[in-house]
């Protein structure tokens, strides 16, 4: 029961993460019409800086807060140096033009650090446990990662649909040309929505990071996770992302910890040892096709797109 | 294919008569590496030129194409693997094996489209991937080692470099010739009918989601094929072959070539090899090149290496 509740933990920590992938992919979808597979290299780069920056400045917090910073630069910069260009274009010519961005992301990162990976060591303070239950312990950093990203969801949702700037996304999403019209800096909010897809990647990327180490490619797998939970949530939709995120962190974490058990109940151990590590993986997509066929357009689709 | 000497129709020439002679250059004294690596890039080519048939004729933005080139290499690796090296058993079931994996993944996939599309095609090649990477009766993550080419009779010897050579460019010949021939055909038409305006090929009563998979399966067991020369070539499969990043270069290749043109797929399959090759040769961290180049590909030439020399022709013909 312990092992159980602490999985259940584990999966919504996991979901919560994705969730910041998800969003920042699901916004510049929604709104830009963009695919952006290099989605995967901001989370890389937060994790790079962060990694770098607590090692300069000695200091958790302040590092992380550099390395959000720093990751929401160079997102604004891809968006004015790239994937400006790229809007209004072909779905292919995103997949194309970002996929490049990988490719130059991920060598520009062996070319400044090195092929060898990086840690982020935690402070004492973060790495213990919290009883939270009778005689049911947990990371305390991990339960800040659940507590940090559900801030973030909170904030998100007050900034879309409560202040004036998420007035302008939405109004933006649904006709560019009207809100140009009407005397908004479009480009500029473009830039500002994409800088912060490009942060809470890089907020997915640098709390990971002490968990996992800090490698070249490590977007690359956590991306395709992100594009499945938009893909079940429905493009666009920040709230069928949330939705998804957490249904795939679960089903994840809780596939990995309980399948091989399950299966070795209806077959042979034998069968049970070959199959789950490959089942429990496809779990997730297997969860996606489904969606896909019973709903092609994703669970919360966006009603106006 | 307009039959015109034309600056294209001369570039298909040269470069095909310079692939017929390479292994006569090689036994020269040329650099032996140089036969292997076109060897790939025939292989990969004909991998591309079948994604062009659903992507550039279709419209069906496949991201997961790779996965029928590990399907067709799987098939070769596990019949070798128990012991049946015969082609004539290990091909076909390659194929087979494609087309029904084609079928089921088309029917379920083209109930979507756009990005939908894009996203459950790499969907069911990752699932695809993680399967075979859980096999561990033939390797699993590690990849299995073929210690036998597939066998055919007397004359037909794959483990001879240029005669499998020789192979695998008549093959991508005759894909390519096929290719053209489909999308010249009433199906093709359709097919490209489709492509442009779907909507209106139902209104006057074409079943298109029918024509639609159809060429799919066709697209699918073709790579399968690439997939089991592939497997043949470098002797060894492993999941890698259909990782998401695999599929990501097929795209490359069709649209560095030129998406809907007959030999589009196969131009760009040579130029990015060979400039992965150059690249890599002048500094090690060659992606850091490649990458941005892909980009400006995408942002300024838009038709890809075919649709430039097409331009050629055009100035040449009105200057």
């Amino acid at each position: 029961m312990t092992l159980f509740i602490e999985q259940c933990l584990n999966g919504l920590q996991f979901g919560l993460l994705l969730f910041l992938l998800a969003a920042g992919l699901t916004l510049v979808f929604g709104i830009m019409d963009l695919v952006n597979l290099a989605h995967g290299s901001l989370y890389m780069m937060g994790a790079y800086f962060a990694a770098t920056f607590v090692a300069w400045t000695g200091n958790f917090v302040f590092g992380v807060v550099l390395a959000l910073g720093a990751t929401l630069l160079v997102g604004m910069a891809v968006e004015v140096i790239a994937m400006r260009r790229l809007y209004g274009r072909d779905h292919l010519d995103h997949v194309l033009g970002t996929f490049g961005l990988i490719l130059f992301f991920d060598e520009l990162v062996r070319l400044i650090w090195g092929p060898e990976g990086l840690t982020l060591p935690l402070p004492s303070w973060l790495n213990t446990s919290i009883q939270i239950l009778p005689g049911v312990d947990y990371s305390a950093y991990k339960l800040s990662i659940i507590v940090v990203t559900l801030a973030v969801a909170a904030f998100l949702y007050v900034l879309v649909m409560r202040t004036r700037i998420g007035m302008l996304i939405r109004a933006g999403a649904s006709n560019r040309e009207m809100v140009g019209a009407l005397g908004v800096n479009i480009k500029l909010l473009y830039t500002l929505v994409f800088g912060l897809g490009a942060a809470l990647a890089g907020l997915a990327g640098l709390m990971q990071a002490p968990i996992l180490t800090v490698q070249v490619g490590m977007g690359e797998n956590i991306l395709i996770l992100a594009f499945v939970i938009t893909v079940i949530g429905g493009i666009g939709s920040i709230r069928g992302a949330l939705v998804a995120a957490i249904f795939v962190g679960f089903i994840d974490t809780l596939g990995r910890a309980f399948f091989p058990d399950l299966l070795r109940m209806a077959f042979t151990k034998e069968v049970a040892a070959t199959a789950a590590p490959a089942l429990s993986s496809m779990l997730i997509y297997l969860l996606m096709a489904i969606v896909l066929v019973v709903k092609p357009e994703g669970l919360f689709a966006a009603s106006d797109k | 294919m307009s039959g015109k000497l034309s600056v294209r129709n001369v570039a298909i020439a040269v470069l095909l008569l310079a692939l017929v002679l390479l292994p006569v250059y090689v036994e020269l004294g040329g650099s032996r590496f140089l036969l292997t690596l076109f060897t790939r890039i025939l292989i990969l080519a004909m991998a591309a030129v079948s994604l062009n048939l659903i992507l550039g004729y279709g419209g069906m933005m496949s991201f997961g194409h790779a996965a029928y080139l590990g399907i067709g290499g799987y098939a070769v690796g596990m019949l070798a693997h128990e012991g049946v090296f015969s082609g004539f058993v290990q091909w076909p079931v390659a194929l087979f094996a494609s087309a029904l994996f084609a079928l089921v993944i088309g029917a379920l996939s083209l109930r979507t489209r756009g990005v939908y599309f894009i996203m459950i095609t790499l969907a069911f090649a990752q699932m695809a991937y993680y399967i075979v990477a859980g096999l561990a009766r033939y390797g699993g993550d590690d990849g299995l080692t073929i210690y036998k080419r597939s066998q055919f009779i007397s004359p037909i010897n794959l483990s001879n470099k240029v005669q499998f050579y020789y192979i695998c460019l008549a093959v991508l010949i005759g894909s390519i010739y096929l290719v053209w021939r489909i999308v010249n055909s009433r199906f093709g038409l359709t097919i490209q009918g489709a492509r442009s305006n779907d909507t209106r090929m139902r209104a006057i009563g074409f079943p298109t989601y029918r024509y639609k998979l159809v060429c799919f399966v066709i697209a699918g067991t073709m790579c399968g094929l690439a997939g089991a020369l592939l497997a043949n070539h470098t002797d060894f499969v492993s999941p890698a072959t259909m990782y998401w990043t695999r599929s990501g270069d097929l795209i490359i290749m069709v649209v560095l070539g030129g998406m809907g043109s007959a030999f589009g797929p196969f131009f760009g399959a040579v130029a990015l090899l060979v400039l992965e090759e150059v690249l890599s040769g002048i500094t090690e961290y060659w992606q850091i090149i490649l990458g941005p180049l892909l980009l400006l590909v995408v942002l300024f030439a838009r038709g890809g290496i075919d649709g430039l020399l097409g331009k050629v022709r055009h100035r040449v013909s009105h200057g």
